[in-house]
C-alpha cells in the first residue's frame, strides 16, 4: 500500500509539472499580456506618463524576456515557496490565496458533505422504492437540478431575492459584518448567506448523484450475492446498506474524487463570481482573463495538486470500502 | 406421424416476429415515457431552431429604435370591456419615470393588435434557398405600427423571442456538432487504444489523463481568447466547436478503450481473425459496432454539456460574441443586476436552455435503459 501511495505521489509531482508548464504556454498564448490592459486603464484615466510607467513595470515584471525564462524564475521559486506576485494588485501570490483559502475550504466542505448527505439516501430510497410516488417525485426534481447550469441559478435566486423578498445576498457577510471579529451574531450573518450556495450546489449537485447511485443500486440489488445474503435471513436494512451499497457506491466514489473535489472548487468560480463570494474561484477567472500570469499560474497548479490528491484518496477510500479491489 | 407436423400453418407463420438488436432496442425504448417525451421535444426544438428559424420567428433582427427595451406584450383573449377577440397584444406606449430616470413602456389598453397565424412579414429564404415570406406568426401586416413582442425587446430595440430562436440555432448546433467531433475523434483513438495495447495505449492514456488534470476553465480561455480577432464570425464558430470537443474527447476515448478491451476477447472477434480479416476490419465493422450502443448513450448525455459549456464561455465574453447570437450570448447581455433590475424578460433565455437540457437527459436515460434490452431488473 504504502509503495503505491509512493508511486502515485511521484508521478503527481510530474504530472503538475508538466500542466504547469502547459498551462504557463497557454497563457502566453493570447496576444498582449497584463500591462496591455493596465497601459489602456492608465490612458482611459488621463494619465501621460503612461506609457513610460508600463516600460517600468515591464522591467520590473520581466515581461520584456522570453516565457522561457519567467517560467523557470517562477518554478524554481515556486518549489522554495515563493509563488512570485500578482500583477494586478502587487501583493504576493502566496498572501493573496491564503486570504481567501479557508472560506474556500469551507464552502466547499460545506457543500460537500451537504451534497452527498442528500444524494445518497434520496438515491438508495429511489432504487429500494423503484416506480413509487416518491421516486418518480425524486426523479423528476433530480433531471431538473442536473439541467440547469450552477450559475444561471445563482442569476435566478439574485432575481428573485432582490426584487420579490427585497434581501441582499450577495457575498458571504454583511457590510457590518465583514472585518468584524467572530461573534454569535456574525456567525446567524454567515449562516444568513450561506443557503444561497449551499441551495445551489444542493440543487445542481444532487440530481446526477441521485441518478447513478439510483441505477447502480438497481443494477446490484439484481445480482445473486444479494439474493443469497437474503436467504441468509439478514435484515433488509443490513442487506441494502451493508452489502448492496457498498458495491454500488463505487463508481460514486470515483466521482468524488475526480469531479466533485475540484469542481466544487473551481466549477463554482462562476458561481462565486455572481454572487461575489470571497473565495479563490473569481480571484482565480478575474486573473485569467486579466493574464496575471503568476496569480493564474499558481492557482492552476494548486488546483491541479487538489485533483490529483482528490483522485489519489479516492482511489485509497474505492479499496477501503469494495472488497473487491486490490491496489497494484 | 406425417412430415407436416413441423409446418407451420399461414397464420402462425405470420404471427412469428424475428427481433433484431434494434427492434428490442426500439420495442423498449418506447416503453419509457419521459424518454418519448425528450425525444419529442427534442425533434420539436431542432425543427424550428435550426432548420426553419426564420419561419418561427416572427420578426428579423432589425432593431425598432422607438422600441428599446420594451417589456414583453402579453397575449389576451379578452379586453378592458370584457368581450372576447382572438387573440391580440395590446399596443405599447411610451412614458419616461422622471425619478428614476428611464424610458419605459406600458401597455396601451386602447389600441389592439391582432395576432395573426400564417402572415405575411419580413422576407427571407427558407433553408437558404426557397425565397419565402411567410412567418409562424405576426403582427397584421397592413399596420406598420402595429409590433408584437411576445418576450419583450433587447436594449437594442430587436424583438427578444426572434433573438432566442436565432439564439438556439448556433446554441444547438454546436451542441450535436461538436459531439459529433468528439464522438468520431474519442471513439476511434479509445478503440485503437484498446485494441493494440502496448506503447499506443499508454501514450493514449497518458495524454487523455493530462487533458483530465488540466483545468478545464483556463484552457478554454486561453485557446479562444487566441483566435485571431480578423476571423468571420463562422470561422470563430467553428473554432469554439472544435474547441469544445477537443477538451471532452478523452473521456469517450477512455470508455470506449474500456469496451474495446472486453469486446476484444469475444469470440467472434477471435473468429474474425481467424478468418485472416486485418485489423482495420476488425476495428470498424466488429468492434466499434458492438461498443455503438454505449457510445451513442454517452455523445447523447454529453451534448447538454457541451450546450452548457458554450453557454458559459460565452456569458464569460470568451466564446461567440456579437453580431453572432447564441443563448449564451443573450445570457451576456442579460445576467447583470441591471438587467435583472429593469428588464427582466431578458432572462426568458433560461427556460428554453433548462427545457433542452433536460430533454436531452431524459433521451439519453432512456436510450440508456433501451440500448441494454438483454438485462433485466
Amino acid at each position: 500500500m504504502l509503495a503505491y501511495v509512493i508511486r502515485r505521489l511521484g508521478y503527481a509531482a510530474i504530472m503538475v509539472g508538466l500542466v504547469s508548464f502547459v498551462s504557463f504556454a497557454i497563457i502566453e498564448l493570447p496576444p498582449g499580456d497584463f500591462l496591455t490592459f493596465k497601459l489602456q486603464e492608465l490612458q482611459a484615466r488621463g494619465d501621460p506618463s503612461a506609457l513610460a510607467r508600463i516600460e517600468d513595470y515591464r522591467a520590473r515584471y520581466e515581461l520584456d524576456k522570453p516565457w522561457l525564462q519567467r517560467y523557470t524564475t517562477w518554478a524554481t521559486n515556486f518549489v522554495q515557496g515563493d509563488f512570485g506576485e500578482s500583477f494586478e494588485f502587487e501583493r504576493p501570490v502566496k498572501d493573496l490565496l491564503s486570504q481567501r483559502l479557508t472560506m474556500t475550504v469551507l464552502l466547499a466542505v460545506a457543500s460537500l458533505t451537504f451534497t452527498w448527505m442528500i444524494a445518497i439516501p434520496l438515491g438508495v430510497y429511489s432504487a429500494v422504492k423503484q416506480y413509487s410516488l416518491g421516486d418518480q417525485i425524486i426523479t423528476s426534481i433530480s433531471f431538473l437540478g442536473m439541467g440547469i447550469p450552477g450559475f444561471l441559478l445563482a442569476l435566478l435566486i439574485l432575481f428573485f431575492t432582490i426584487t420579490v423578498l427585497d434581501m441582499q445576498v450577495g457575498g458571504l457577510f454583511s457590510r457590518e459584518f465583514e472585518e468584524a471579529p467572530w461573534s454569535i451574531a456574525r456567525v446567524v450573518d454567515l449562516l444568513k448567506h450561506l443557503w444561497v450556495p449551499a441551495l445551489i450546489s444542493a440543487v445542481t449537485g444532487t440530481g446526477g448523484l441521485i441518478r447513478i447511485m439510483r441505477g447502480n443500486l438497481l443494477d446490484t440489488m439484481g445480482q445473486p450475492f444479494i439474493e443469497a445474503a437474503r436467504a441468509r435471513g439478514l435484515r433488509n436494512r443490513t442487506v441494502i446498506w451493508k452489502h448492496a451499497v457498498r458495491i454500488a457506491i463505487n463508481p460514486l466514489i470515483v466521482i468524488l474524487g475526480s469531479e466533485a473535489l475540484p469542481a466544487i472548487i473551481t466549477g463554482n468560480a462562476l458561481i462565486a463570481m455572481v454572487l461575489n463570494l470571497p473565495t479563490i474561484g473569481p480571484l482565480y477567472i478575474n486573473a485569467l482573463q486579466r493574464l496575471d500570469m503568476y496569480l493564474a499560474g499558481t492557482a492552476i497548479v494548486m488546483f491541479t495538486m487538489l485533483l490529483l490528491l482528490g483522485n489519489l484518496l479516492s482511489d485509497i477510500l474505492l479499496a477501503w470500502v469494495d472488497p473487491r479491489i486490490r491496489l497494484e | 406421424m406425417t412430415e407436416n407436423q413441423l409446418v407451420m400453418t399461414p397464420e402462425a407463420e405470420k404471427e412469428q416476429v424475428s427481433q433484431s438488436y434494434w427492434s428490442l432496442v426500439w420495442w423498449r425504448f418506447r416503453k419509457s415515457r419521459t424518454a418519448i417525451i425528450g425525444a419529442i421535444i427534442i425533434i420539436i426544438f431542432y425543427t424550428s431552431f435550426v432548420i426553419v428559424p426564420e419561419f418561427v420567428a416572427p420578426n428579423l433582427l432589425e432593431q425598432r429604435s422607438d422600441f428599446l427595451e420594451s417589456r414583453p406584450q402579453k397575449i389576451h383573449i379578452r379586453d378592458t370591456e370584457g368581450s372576447w377577440h382572438l387573440p391580440f397584444v395590446y399596443a405599447l406606449e411610451e412614458k419616461i419615470d422622471l425619478e428614476l430616470r428611464l424610458r419605459y413602456y406600458e401597455a396601451d389598453t386602447s389600441k389592439l393588435y391582432p395576432i395573426n397565424f400564417f402572415v405575411k412579414g419580413a422576407p427571407y429564404k427558407l433553408l437558404g434557398l426557397i425565397e419565402w415570406d411567410v412567418h409562424l406568426f405576426g403582427p397584421d401586416p397592413e399596420d406598420p405600427e402595429a409590433t408584437v413582442f411576445i418576450m419583450g425587446t433587447d436594449p437594442l430595440g430587436r424583438d427578444y423571442f426572434s433573438r432566442i430562436i436565432y439564439g438556439g440555432r448556433l446554441s444547438l448546433m454546436i451542441g450535436l456538432i461538436g459531439v459529433i467531433l468528439t464522438l468520431v475523434f474519442g471513439s476511434v483513438l479509445g478503440a485503437i487504444s484498446g485494441y493494440y495495447g502496448g506503447v499506443t495505449d499508454i501514450v493514449v492514456q497518458r495524454g487523455t489523463e493530462f487533458l483530465a488534470a488540466f483545468p478545464g476553465i483556463p484552457l478554454f480561455m486561453a485557446l479562444s481568447a487566441a483566435i485571431p480577432i480578423h476571423w468571420s464570425p463562422i470561422a470563430v464558430y467553428f473554432m469554439i466547436t472544435v474547441i469544445l470537443s477537443f477538451v471532452s474527447w478523452g473521456g469517450l476515448a477512455r470508455q470506449v478503450r474500456g469496451l474495446v478491451l472486453s469486446l476484444r476477447e469475444r469470440e467472434y472477434v477471435l473468429a474474425a481473425i481467424s478468418f485472416g480479416a486485418g485489423d482495420r476490419r476488425i476495428l470498424f465493422r466488429h468492434l466499434i459496432p458492438g461498443a455503438l450502443s454505449h457510445i451513442i448513450v454517452i455523445s447523447t448525455l454529453a451534448i447538454p454539456g457541451m450546450i452548457l459549456s458554450e453557454t458559459a464561455l460565452s456569458w464569460l465574453g470568451l466564446g461567440l460574441r456579437p453580431p453572432l447570437t447564441s443563448w449564451g450570448v443573450l445570457l451576456n447581455d442579460a445576467a447583470t443586476v441591471r438587467a435583472i433590475r429593469f428588464a427582466p424578460w431578458l432572462l426568458w433565455t433560461v427556460p428554453f436552455i433548462v427545457i433542452t437540457v433536460l430533454a436531452y437527459n431524459m433521451l439519453g436515460d432512456g436510450l440508456r435503459d433501451a440500448t441494454d434490452p438483454y438485462s433485466g431488473r
